[in-house]
């Protein structure tokens, strides 16, 4: 396989000994000048990968906090071509990290999976997240994605079984998304007892990161998942922030937000990797 | 095109290249284990011998197959028969799928239920099938649909249920169905999702349309001992598409039978102005399955509008895009006001008021029979009673209804 600036990522973190901290953001939410600032920001202030959404009208992997993210991005009228203009923009102005695309199927085959994923890597992706697209749907956006050199990143989730997991994790690339949770995206109180010996179980599985997402929240939690993940999710509290600061000027959300990503990134920092 | 087969879906879920499973991995649990537990129970005599008991003793089956002769007189051409599924307790033929589904709960050892409802007419047979089994039951309601079916709210709130209105997006059934979804990928291991029409992920567009087979079924039975043959012509109105899966699956294999699925045409073919999917629609993935569906060119969901609130969805079941490519079945739609002039011909002419929805299936019905000769016969499924629609016909007729 071609080289990928996502793998070149986690390599280097892994001869820092370091975790990835993955903020996501999504795309025009409150508008695509703020999301530009938002992911240069994110580069900027410690995130080591970003997710950018793509708002679909009916998201079923997401919480209320992303759904409204994308309602209200869906209701000024973005278009996935202006998603893929603004993120090639901000590719071209030069960003030190890779992103990764978080994008439901039924916009991917709308668009035809080959113009899907030529387009996502035009723009400077260098994954796809299709989180309604499981493994026994996935070998043409698989096979397109390979000649553009995207990686598809498959979701482990607690409930998969190991049958599941074996055919997951052959068809899987870039990461391993491990969904800490049954259930939504969203913020989770607590860091459950089961994640840490199930993501060093994936990990004798699989040579590729296991990152973890779905309910992470505070650099404390970040902390912890850090210590023996190889990287730490963050969407619906960065998503909640945004839209708390909607009505500022794209460059002062951008600085705001921007705090907390630097607090959670500095929480993975921090964390002791044994 | 090559006929099609009755003994779909495949493993992945496929009905030729519709269907299979497009949903987060969080739930993929869910379907397998459903998809498991149903077909060790679908042969198995005991779950069956229980299920026909509760349709028998408790919904009321069979239906009636009913000759209107008044209709006919009237149309002046084939015989029309009606396929009284309005005589089913709860007044349509959503309860035949819901006892089922509660049946398939309790045999799975789990005690709650969850539910997405439009009109709430599936609400309300979810929440009376929990109601007989002593079953939790949460329906998902959009706000919107609350506000304008405030009845059926009140009647699933009496039968014990817990009705939760859905802010998100449209506001409107497809949010439910999110939601619904949503809820299940968290709770999983306690709770049984019974979705409501042959919609969505499989194993649901199988599993529902077996339990609503029964219509099918008991139609080509009582065509056989009345007329002494099978119809020429059978008519169901199509929204996601129970009534009509359910009354077409056992016809597929009688290739000299006719039969057509009429779709909401709404106010016009423009974008927005029906939900006419299969008419006007293009294939698409929608609420975890590859069918036809209304959609914009980024593949986002299109609004669609009927009258009838129990076919305004924006997707349909993927087996009927599937007769649908393969010409089994041939799909028609017809507008809000010939909908609403066939409700008015049922009443006056046959003292039956009929469901908005198979509202639409009449209006084709009584066009059809003009043009056919008087030796033909037209069954048509009338899905489900009209008194629910009391309100909108008013509304849209300019009556007054009293407080």
């Amino acid at each position: 396989m071609s080289d990928n600036r996502l793998e070149a990522t986690f390599r280097r973190l892994k001869a820092a000994q370091q975790a990835a901290f993955i903020p996501f953001v999504t795309a025009g939410d409150p508008d695509l000048d703020a999301t530009a600032a938002l992911l240069r920001a994110c580069a900027r202030r410690g995130a080591d990968v970003i997710e950018v959404g793509f708002p679909y009208s009916d998201p079923i992997a997401d919480g209320p906090v992303i759904q409204s993210s994308y309602t209200r991005a869906l209701a000024r009228g973005l278009r996935v071509d202006e998603v893929f203009d603004a993120v090639a923009n901000v590719s071209r102005d030069g960003l030190d990290v890779p992103l990764v695309a978080m994008v439901s199927y039924s916009i991917v085959y709308r668009r035809g999976p080959e113009r899907f994923a030529r387009q996502a890597a035009s723009a400077g992706f260098s994954a796809l997240i299709v989180p309604d697209l499981p493994v026994e749907e996935c070998d043409e956006l698989l096979h397109v994605a390979q000649q553009h050199r995207l990686r598809i990143v498959q979701l482990v989730t607690p409930l998969t079984d190991d049958a599941r997991l074996e055919r997951i994790l052959q068809k899987a690339g870039g990461f391993v998304y491990f969904v800490s949770v049954a259930g939504t995206t969203g913020e989770r109180e607590r860091v459950p007892q089961y994640l840490k010996s199930r993501v060093l179980d994936l990990k004798r599985r699989t040579s590729l990161p296991i990152c973890v997402g779905f309910g992470v929240s505070r650099p404390e939690q970040a902390e912890q998942i850090a210590a023996f993940a190889d990287g730490v999710i963050c969407g619906s509290a960065i998503v909640r922030r945004i839209a708390q600061s909607a009505s500022l000027p794209a460059e002062q959300l951008a600085q705001r937000v921007g705090d907390y990503i630097e607090e959670m990134a500095a929480a993975v920092r921090r964390a002791r990797r044994g | 095109m090559a006929a099609p087969s009755t003994s779909l879906p495949d493993s992945l879920g496929r009905f030729g290249r519709f269907g299979g499973r497009y949903v987060p991995e969080t739930l993929m649990r869910a379907l397998v284990e459903l998809e498991s537990a149903y077909l060790s129970l679908k042969d198995d005599p005991s779950f069956q011998n229980e299920l026909q008991a509760y349709l028998r003793d408790y919904v009321g089956r069979p239906t009636r197959l009913y000759f209107a002769r008044r209709l006919t007189e009237h149309c002046g051409g084939a015989r029309l028969f009606l396929k009284r599924e309005d005589m089913n307790h709860t007044g349509a033929h959503k309860i035949n799928n819901t006892i089922g589904q509660a049946l398939l709960t309790v045999r799975m050892g789990k005690r709650r239920v969850i539910a997405e409802t439009g009109a709430g007419q599936h609400g309300v047979a979810t929440a009376t099938a929990c109601a007989l089994f002593g079953l939790e039951c949460v329906v998902y309601m959009g706000a919107e649909d609350v506000r304008r079916q405030r009845l059926n709210v009140f009647n699933m709130q009496n039968l014990g249920a817990t009705v939760v209105p859905v802010h998100s997006g449209s506001r409107t059934l497809r949010d439910a169905i999110n939601e619904a979804l949503r809820d299940w990928m968290a709770s999983v291991e306690t709770t049984h999702y019974i979705l409501g029409s042959v919609v969505g992920p499989h194993p649901f567009p199988m599993i529902v349309r077996d339990f609503q087979s029964v219509i099918g079924r008991e139609t080509i039975e009582q065509s056989r001992q009345q007329l002494g043959r099978l119809p020429d012509v059978v008519v169901a109105c199509v929204g996601g598409g129970s009534n009509a899966a359910g009354m077409f699956y056992p016809f597929i294999e009688h290739e000299e039978v006719r039969l057509v699925g009429v779709e909401a045409g709404g106010l016009g073919p423009e974008p927005g102005k029906h939900a006419a999917t299969l008419c006007h629609g293009r294939p698409g993935v929608l609420h975890g399955t590859f069918t036809y569906v209304m959609q914009d060119e980024d593949g986002q969901t299109l609004p669609v509008h009927s009258a009838s609130a129990g076919l305004d969805y924006p997707g349909v079941g993927p087996e009927h895009a599937y007769w649908k490519e393969t010409g089994r079945v041939e799909y028609t739609c017809v507008t809000d006001r010939e909908a609403l002039e066939a409700f008015a011909l049922c009443a006056r002419l046959e003292g039956i008021l009929p469901a908005l929805e198979s509202s639409h299936a009449l209006a084709y019905a009584f066009r059809l029979a003009r043009s056919l000769p008087r030796d033909h016969v037209i069954v048509v499924c009338l899905s489900g009673r009209g008194d629910k629609d009391t309100a909108e016909v008013a509304r849209l007729t300019g009556m007054k209804v009293p407080e």
